[in-house]
């Protein structure tokens, strides 16, 4: 017992140390799920309030570039309204409603703190609970897709970076309906991602667009990710490797638009029968 | 003592901010980020208890991994330093020892000896987060070259930092 006491006060630094550590790497292993006590990170009150004021002043900075963004989304909105269409069908009878029921809805935010330098990179944003937001909802732009609300507090809400070495989403391109799955690195930047596993046979060439798929619980169907700016077959496989060109600016990006999937629990409960059924068999 | 505190804490906020609101949006040719904050550590007096010296670099790491979303990883790197920091001051311990009441700093200690102590102790700080980032051994000596890359920055910078607001002292 005393040689113990003897130790132990001999190497009192370094049991500390080891001790601190391993608090350090308890709290990195936590912070590798959802929903955990959601104090120490920047949607923390405090945090997020310095980002939010330090914000404030540099959006000035980039003002002109967001109102051109803006209007340009603006444009292409309005091109869409049944007003500034030529109607070429003669109109028999009216359809009714109720066949449309509301499947998205869209909670408006704006980016306080943003990091595009890391593998896991992470956005806070200036909405949270209070607006309606809610973990696992899709983040897009009107330019693509940003990532997805990781956890929320009151006023303010982290999302997970589409750039996060753990980011895997589902794509296909627009003129057919052949998919893949896009995938991040590191080594991509901030500017590019990479799309595996479509096959060899598929017809694309350089500048093709890609968009998102109805598989995803998170974003809706079609929205542009980005086009095709080089391609090689992955040796070994059937498959083409492809590097993308984001069409999302992840480095300068704003306001953007939190995804509230309205029929999510619906078939996630759905898919999740799958799953019991399964596993009874 | 107690004017010492005050400058100690008005360090650590200053380090923090410039840290979080600068140093964190910068990448350099694509991979490589600068870390200033554990100048902080490095610049605390030298007689300071060991446990306290843990404590702070456990305190100024969380605040860092608070403000950028890495829970544990700066706090796990900046108590290595801290851990570190002891043995770093022995080895290059001049012929005749610290002064009672010396920090370490650039224009007591000189140009060349203070170089030493942020190599050393920069590069021991990146890396452990470097390492502890990617959390596996197959991007090696990718890793390394990002490690060896970013100290070289980080002491960089940090040296521009110390000129521009540590040098009130260097008139007499």
């Amino acid at each position: 017992m005393r040689n113990l006491f003897l130790f132990l006060s001999r190497n009192y630094f370094f049991i500390l140390f080891l001790l601190t550590e391993a608090v350090c790497f308890y709290l990195i292993a936590q912070n590798n799920t959802y929903h955990n006590a959601g104090m120490l990170n920047s949607a923390n009150q405090v945090v997020a309030s310095i980002y939010d004021g330090v914000s404030k002043v540099t959006d000035y900075l980039n003002l002109a570039e967001n109102n051109r963004r803006l209007a340009e989304e603006n444009a292409q909105l309005r091109a869409m309204i049944p007003a500034s269409q030529f109607d070429t069908t003669v109109v028999k009878s009216t359809v009714s409603d109720t066949l449309h029921n509301q499947q998205y809805s869209y909670i408006e935010a704006r980016v306080i703190n943003n990091s595009t330098n890391r593998r896991n990179n992470y956005l806070t944003l200036n909405r949270g609970a209070d607006a309606g937001i809610a973990p696992e909802m899709g983040v897009i732009t009107g330019h693509g897709i940003i990532g997805i609300v990781k956890e929320v507090s009151a006023h303010y809400s982290t999302v997970i970076s589409f750039l996060n070495t753990q980011s895997k989403v589902s794509v296909r391109f627009k003129k057919n309906n052949y998919n893949g799955s896009m995938i991040w690195d590191s080594d991509n930047g901030p500017t590019e991602a990479t799309v595996i596993d479509i096959p060899r046979h598929v017809p694309f060439k350089k500048g093709d667009t890609l968009v998102t798929t109805a598989y995803s619980a998170y974003y809706p169907e079609g929205i542009m990710v980005g086009t095709v700016k080089e391609f090689y077959l992955d040796p070994g496989s059937n498959s083409y490797q492809i590097i993308l060109n984001l069409s999302v600016g992840f480095n300068d990006v704003s306001y953007v638009y939190v995804v509230n999937n309205l029929l999510k629990a619906e078939r996630k409960k759905l898919e999740d029968n799958l799953k019991d059924v399964s596993r009874n068999n | 003592m107690l004017a010492e505190i005050i400058k100690i804490i008005f360090r650590f906020i200053l380090l923090v901010l410039v840290q979080v609101l600068l140093f964190n949006k910068i990448r350099f040719a694509g991979f490589i980020n600068p870390f200033v904050y554990p100048l902080f550590i490095l610049l605390l007096p030298v007689r300071i208890p060991k446990t306290l010296l843990l404590l702070l670099s456990f305190i100024t790491g969380l605040t860092i991994d608070i403000f950028s979303d890495t829970m544990g990883m700066h706090a796990a790197a900046t108590v290595f330093l801290g851990f570190l920091r002891p043995a770093i001051l022995k080895l290059l311990a001049p012929r005749d020892g610290y002064e009672a009441e010396a920090s370490p700093r650039l224009h007591q200690m000189g140009f060349l000896w203070f170089l030493y102590y942020l190599l050393i102790s920069i590069f021991a700080h990146h890396l452990f987060l470097f390492y502890t980032e990617v959390f596996r051994f197959s991007e090696f000596w990718y890793t390394l070259l990002r490690v060896v890359l970013s100290t070289l920055t980080s002491v960089l910078l940090i040296i521009v930092i110390l000129y521009l607001f540590d040098r009130q002292k260097e008139k007499h």
